[in-house]
This record gives C-alpha cells, structure tokens and sequence, in this order.
C-alpha cells in the first residue's frame, strides 16, 4: 500500500468518526448524569434535517448549525421533561424518539428539500487545512485538513474531560448519575441538572446530525444517520463512560466504517452488502465482549422523585 | 443547659395519615439525645423533617430560638443540621473527597481542587478521632468506615446538630464501641447529637436524655438517669413486654438434626470447616457469631441451596442424599432466610399467593395444575387472623406489609408445613420491640411442639433470651457450645472474637 491510499484510509476515518464522536459526547453527558438515551438516533436524524433546512433557508452552513442545535436542544428538553419531570419509561421514550426523528425527518425532507436527484444541496462546513502541518507524511491530511467541526469534536474531549473530572458541576453530574437521593440530601438540584444534561446532549445530537448532512454529504437524504445514533451509544459504553474513551471507540467504528468503504474500491469479490455489515458487527461483538465489564452509572434509566413528592 | 432546638406542636400528614401528631420537643445544646420508638412511631419522618426531606403541615422548628422552615436539604444543612441517614447517602464510585465535598463550594471558582478537599478533611478526620482517607473509593470502605465518611461529611460542612437515624442497625459489636468513642469527642467538643434507635440498651449506654414516640406522638421525655429499660420498652410498645416464657424442657428427647462435619469451601475460601450440631424434638439451637463467619452457609446448607463438600446431615436418623429446597420442604424443613425481601418474599404479589409458595401443589390448593381459588384465599384469612396480619386482606401485596407483618407471613407459610425441624436466620433482623416480641412467641410455641430449631443471629440477646443451648461459630468453624443455663456473656462475647482459651494462650 502506498502512501496516498493510507493517508486517504486515515483521513476517512477521523471524517467518519466524528458523528460518532459528538453524539457520544452528548450520549456521555446524559448517562453521566443518569439517564439512558437510545434515542439518539432520532435526535441525530432530526438534527441532521435542521441542519440542511437552517442551511438551505439562510444561506449558510453555521445558521444551518446553530439551528439545528436550537431544535436538538428542544428534543433534548423534551425528552428531559418526559423522563424527568414525569418519570417515564427511558426506553419506551427512547424508542419512540427514534421513531419520531425517521417519521418526521422522513416527511419534512420530502415536502420541503425534494426527493433523490432533485434533492436541495447546501453548503457544506468548510474543510479547512493548517499549513505546514497538512503536509506531514500519511497523517496530515488526516490530522490537519478537516472541517471546522471535526476540529471541535476532537477538542470537545479534552474539554469535557476537565468538566467532569475538575470542576464542581462535573462532579455533581457524575454524583446525580450515581445516587440522585444522596445528591439531593446534599442540596445538589437533580432535575436541574439533569435537564441541563439532556439539553446539552441534545444539542450535540443536533451538531451531530450536521456533520454527517453538512459535512459529509451536503444534503439530506432519508435515514443518512444508519444506525451512527446506536453506534455512539456502543462507543460510550465501549469507553466506559468516559471521555477519551468515547473518542477511541469512535475513532475505532469510524475506522471499521472507512475500512468497509475501501474495501468495495479494492474490488473485493464479497458482496457489498457483508461489507456494508462489518462497522455494526464490530460494535455488536465489542459490546458483547465488553460490555459485561463495565460499570455503568448506578442510576442509569432510574426516575428520581425527592422524598417530599414522594409521598404526597 | 440552653435549648438548641424547640419543636413546637408539629403536625406532618400523608394523605389522611397523620405521621406525626402535635409533637413539641427540645434538644439542649451539648447532649446526646435519643429519640425511641417503633417501626412506625415517626422518628424518620421528624428526622426528615429537621433535615430538611421533607416541610411540616403544622407547628414549628426554633433552632437557636430563630424559627426556621426548611424546605429542601440543603437549607437544614446551611443552618448547621447534618444527617447521617441509616442507608448511607455515599455514593460507592466516587472517592470519599468527592463524596464529602459534593454539593458544596469549595472558595469562589467553579473548579473542584482534589488535594485541598484531601488536606481539609484530614484536618478534620484528625480533629475528631475519625480515621477517614480521603483518597479512598467508598465502595471499598467498611461499613464502619462508610459511617465516618457520613460524619465527616456533616462536619465539613459545619454541623452543630448531628442527627443519626439508627446507627448502630449495621455494625458489629467493635465497630459499635468506636462509634459510641466518636460520639463521646463530638460531644465534648460541643456538638449536640440525636441518636434515633429502637435498641435500648444502646440507648442507655451513650445517651443523656430520651425522648418516645408512639404512633406519631410524643409519649415522654426524661433523664437517662431517671429511668430503666422496662419502662421504657412499655413506653414504646404501649404495654407490659414480658420476657418469653418456655415450658418444657427437652432433656432425653430424640435428636431430630444432625450435621456431621459438614465442610463449605466458595472459590477456594473455607466458609465453614468440620461443622457438627445435633438438635433435638423440642430443642432451640441458638448459634452465636458476628455476622459473616459462616452462618448464612450453615443456613443455606441445611436448606438444601447450597453444596457442601464433605460432610453429612441426617434427619431423625437417615441421611439427606442428594439436598434441594423442594425435598427439603416436603421432608418437614422450615427456613426463614436472612433476607425477607430479596429471598424470602415475592413483594409484589399478594399475602395468600406468598402463603401458599411452598404447598401450591399440594391437592388442597391445586388438582391438575388448576389453582383452587377459593382454598387459597381462605386459607390466607385463617391465617391473617390467626397471626393478626395487619393487611387490608388476602389480595394486599406482601410488598405495601411493614417489616413485622412481612415476617410474620413467612412465620405464618412456614409453620403451616407443621415442620420437623425450623432454621431461622436472623428472624427478627430490623424489626421493633413489639414485632420481635411476637416472632418470639411463636419461635416458642413451634418449640413448645416439638419443632426442631436452628437459631441463628448476630444478636446476642436474642440468642441469650431462646435458646436451651447456645453454639459460637467464628471462621466457619464451631468454637464452643454451652448450655443455656451455663452460658456466660462473657465468655460467649470472646468466643465471638475467635479467642478460646487454648489459642488465646498460644497468642
């Protein structure tokens, strides 16, 4: 193999990966803080859409971004308000937003972007590439020519690593995950937080969704998400709960997605459909191998009432 | 001495319940004070109220003559209340600096600083003689040392008023006397302490004063001094407590149980070691030891849910091949187990489908695998009256029962097998005065009937109080019997500690 086709390999999988990334970044704020989130896949998918429409009907990628990050952090208090407030089943309600998001973003799509060939096409983030460093041998391009939101999913990690391990709030997330009620003795505010969670994961369903729509394929098409929303929930768990670990698992299932890209231009003689199935085996036999393990949030999917709603 | 705390005329209702009923109370600054009652008596719910959990309907809360209304916790704890609740609030994943800090600001900036939150609650864990390491995840502590964690944390965060909700329920003796040593430097240096319990001989050794509830009322307040633990056991349960009573003897009866050197080994540790008892018709076997050294294996061996692997255990003579909980039960075996939520009940269905667990195949509850309905549930009200279960009826969930009612199903399910032999584990474990009373009673009466019984607890009192010989078990192995009448509490208390007279001289 020479050079160009590595440095090619590589630069798809960190492009790749970032999806998985952000979500799992958002799915990590949420489980931290005690709740499970199988929904993602919706809210990316809804995220994704908003994207394209805030794109399409301002002109730029960055409205189209912060628009989608305005209707993800809507989902996200929605969600928050269902699970929360009125303590309803996480994985009923986690379903139905996946539901939701392929209906919703299915019709929405059709009505107002058009279908296949004449699908509307908005400008995509810019890729943008730092000298000198963009020509380092294999990894450069990989590293250092990318767009604008593959940079900030990566400097995310460090990020969020410092807000749950180094400050307050972040200690109180990871308090409220664990045991909300000793929390609450303690005069932390459980629901809010939680809620501020879930706004916060929604939000980066929302940017989630764009760098697939406007960073990867500068449309939308129907169900462009594929499964990216359950994979980043396998990242998290795959990376125990932790930041970093989120990121090595992205990059690992952005590596496989890559991977299987590839191989159908090796001309391969497999069908393209096993290809196309290698990225969701490696997360389910990762999951499978690891996830018994680990240990999750103790509260993890538990409603949290305070003792005084409790009773009355 | 002044009062830090007046609780005037407080009223807490729950729907038409009323848990607490005009309660007026004052704490002096500087004691000890125990608050004693039942199960049900309303401590917890005073206690969440001071802390905080919960706001009162009526009346008020004066601290340091100011009123105060919290409505939620953190308020209490701003005004120097802490709580140390009987189920720790710690959270296990997380170190015990970041346990005791959590909730709190450490100076003006969002950041949390690990090694100052370490050095700060060294400085107090000094201070009070406390022993805690900050650095260490609580989900590997003691529970002795969980609790100092709980002080810690109320200290850290200025408390004066220290309330702990029963907390002596989850100690062993030792861990017990260190936390009765730290209670005594708190107080001298001036903090003020409620100590919430229903065990009164605890009571007696480490408070000031005592205040009982009843029934969400306020029955008394007196100097430790001035009173005894008689009166204040009928000031609890509203009436004369007698110490049961037993009749017959069973000198020269059958051995119904016998365990010959029965050995347990789990992932290559010896849980117990040669064990070997004999109980006769009419006998109570009481088994001595702190909890953990092998007690919940014997139980489990007898019953059939575990292997042993070397040994035997013959009823009336003939040898139990091949043990399972089925055969056990059809041969005349009753087993209270240890933990009546998690083993011995199915919380969610109801008293009469609990009470016929054991017998549902039996003809006269089923013909084909056809349950007979009717059977059942009068079945279930004969025994609801004959063991005054305290329940709306056969269809009340076992899981809405308080813990006395609950033990009194299993009682009721297991002594309607008419067993031959009955291992009780910890049969009173978490219940009051009251309730314990009557599991006694009826303990007494299967005795009375010939019933074989394996008694075992980590009480020593209730061992002392049942039993006709008295077996200490420690490290899986039997370090001595004595007889009832010769039983000694002290010696008792050294077995316990796994010193006999022959190694305490090789030590």
């Amino acid at each position: 193999m020479n050079e160009e086709i590595i440095a090619s390999y590589l630069a798809a999988a960190i492009r790749l990966s970032v999806p998985l990334l952000l979500a799992g970044i958002g799915i990590l704020f949420m489980s931290r803080s005690g709740i499970l989130n199988i929904g993602m896949e919706g809210m990316v998918l809804i995220g994704a859409l908003s994207g394209v429409l805030g794109a399409h009907y301002s002109g730029g990628a960055g409205a189209g971004l912060l628009f989608s990050m305005a209707v993800g952090g809507c989902i996200g208090l929605l969600f928050g308000f269902l699970v929360i407030t009125t303590g309803a089943d996480q994985v009923v309600i986690g379903t139905a937003l996946n539901l939701l998001g392929l209906g919703i973003t299915t019709v929405f799509g059709r009505s107002l972007l058009g279908m296949g060939q004449e699908a509307v096409k908005v400008d995509a983030i810019p890729i943008v590439g730092i000298p000198v460093l963009r020509d380092i041998p294999f990894v450069g391009e990989a590293l250092f020519h990318q767009n604008l939101l593959a940079y900030a999913a990566y400097l995310l990690v460090p990020v969020v690593s410092f807000l749950f391990y180094k400050t307050q709030w972040g200690l109180q997330v990871r308090a409220v995950g664990e045991h909300p009620l000793a929390a609450d003795t303690l005069g932390v505010r459980v629901h809010r937080i939680r809620y501020l969670c879930c706004m916060i994961g929604g939000m980066l369903a929302g940017v989630a969704g764009c760098s697939i729509s406007l960073g990867i394929l500068n449309q939308f098409t129907e169900n462009m998400s594929a499964g990216r929303g359950f994979i980043a929930l396998s990242a998290v768990i795959f990376g125990k709960w932790t930041p970093s670990g989120t990121m090595a698992a992205a990059l690992l299932f952005g590596g496989a997605d890559a991977l299987q890209l590839r191989f159908r231009s090796f001309g391969i003689q497999i069908p393209y459909q096993f290809m196309l199935m290698f990225p969701y085996l490696l997360t389910m036999v990762t999951l499978a191998w690891f996830s018994g393990r680990n240990r999750q949030p103790a509260a993890t999917a538990a409603p949290y009432k305070s003792l005084a709603n409790r009773n009355t | 001495m002044e009062p830090i705390l007046e609780i005037r005329d407080l009223v807490k209702r729950f729907g038409g319940f009323t848990a607490i009923d005009r309660l007026s109370l004052t704490i002096r600054k500087g004691e000890i004070h125990a608050i004693l009652g039942e199960n049900g008596a309303g401590k917890s719910t005073l206690m969440n109220m001071l802390s905080g959990m919960l706001s009162p309907d009526e009346g008020e809360i004066r601290l340091r003559g100011e009123p105060v209304k919290f409505t939620a916790p953190g308020q209490a704890v701003s005004k120097g209340i802490g709580m140390v609740h009987q189920h720790f609030m710690l959270i296990p994943a997380l170190t015990v600096a970041e346990n005791v800090l959590l909730g709190m600001k450490q100076d003006r900036s969002p950041l949390f600083r690990f090694k100052k939150a370490c050095a700060d609650i060294r400085k107090i864990s000094d201070a009070f003689g406390l022993d805690v390491q900050p650095e260490r995840i609580v989900g590997e502590l003691s529970v002795g040392q969980k609790q100092r964690v709980e002080i810690v944390k109320t200290l850290y965060r200025g408390a004066e008023f220290i309330i702990l909700d029963e907390p002596t329920a989850v100690l062993t003796p030792a861990e017990v006397e260190d936390l009765f040593r730290v209670l005594r430097t708190l107080k001298a240096q001036g903090k003020t302490i409620i100590f919430i319990s229903h065990k009164l001989q605890e009571v007696q050794k480490i408070c000031d004063r005592v205040t009982v509830l009843r029934l969400g009322k306020l029955i008394g307040t007196m100097e430790m001094g001035e009173t005894n633990p008689a009166e204040l056991a009928r000031m609890m349960v509203g009436r004369e407590v007698a110490a049961p009573v037993r009749k017959s003897t069973s000198q020269g009866k059958a051995t119904r149980l016998e365990v010959r050197e029965v050995s347990v080994t789990e992932n290559g540790a010896v849980r117990l070691q040669d064990v070997s008892l004999q109980i006769r018709e009419g006998e109570i076997l009481g088994i001595a030891g702190v909890d953990g050294n092998g007690q919940r294996e014997l139980s489990e061996v007898l019953f059939g849910l575990r292997a042993k692997q070397s040994g035997t255990v013959l009823l009336e003579g003939k040898e139990l091949a091949k043990p399972h909980p089925r055969k056990m039960t059809d041969l005349g075996i009753a087993y209270i187990p240890e933990d009546r939520h998690k083993e011995g009940l199915m919380l969610p269905m109801s008293i009469a489908e609990n009470l016929i667990s054991k017998q549902y195949r039996e003809s006269k509850f089923s013909l084909a695998g056809i349950m007979h309905w009717r059977r059942i549930r009068s079945n279930a009200e004969e025994l609801i009256r004959q063991f005054s279960i305290r329940a709306t009826g056969p269809n009340h969930p076992v899981g809405q029962l308080s813990g006395g009612n609950q033990q009194k199903v299993i009682l009721a399910r297991e002594l309607m097998l008419n067993p031959k032999v009955m291992v009780a584990m910890q049969p009173t474990r978490g219940m009051d005065v009251g309730a314990a009373e009557y599991v006694h009673e009826r303990i007494l009466q299967a005795r009375e009937q010939g019933c074989a019984i394996l008694l075992i607890s980590t009480e020593l009192e209730e061992i002392m109080a049942l039993s006709d010989r008295i077996s200490v078990l420690y490290k899986g192995r039997i370090v001595g019997t004595v007889d009832r009448e010769a039983a000694d509490l002290d010696q008792i208390g050294l077995l316990m500690a796994g010193i006999t007279s022959s190694s305490s001289v090789a030590i």
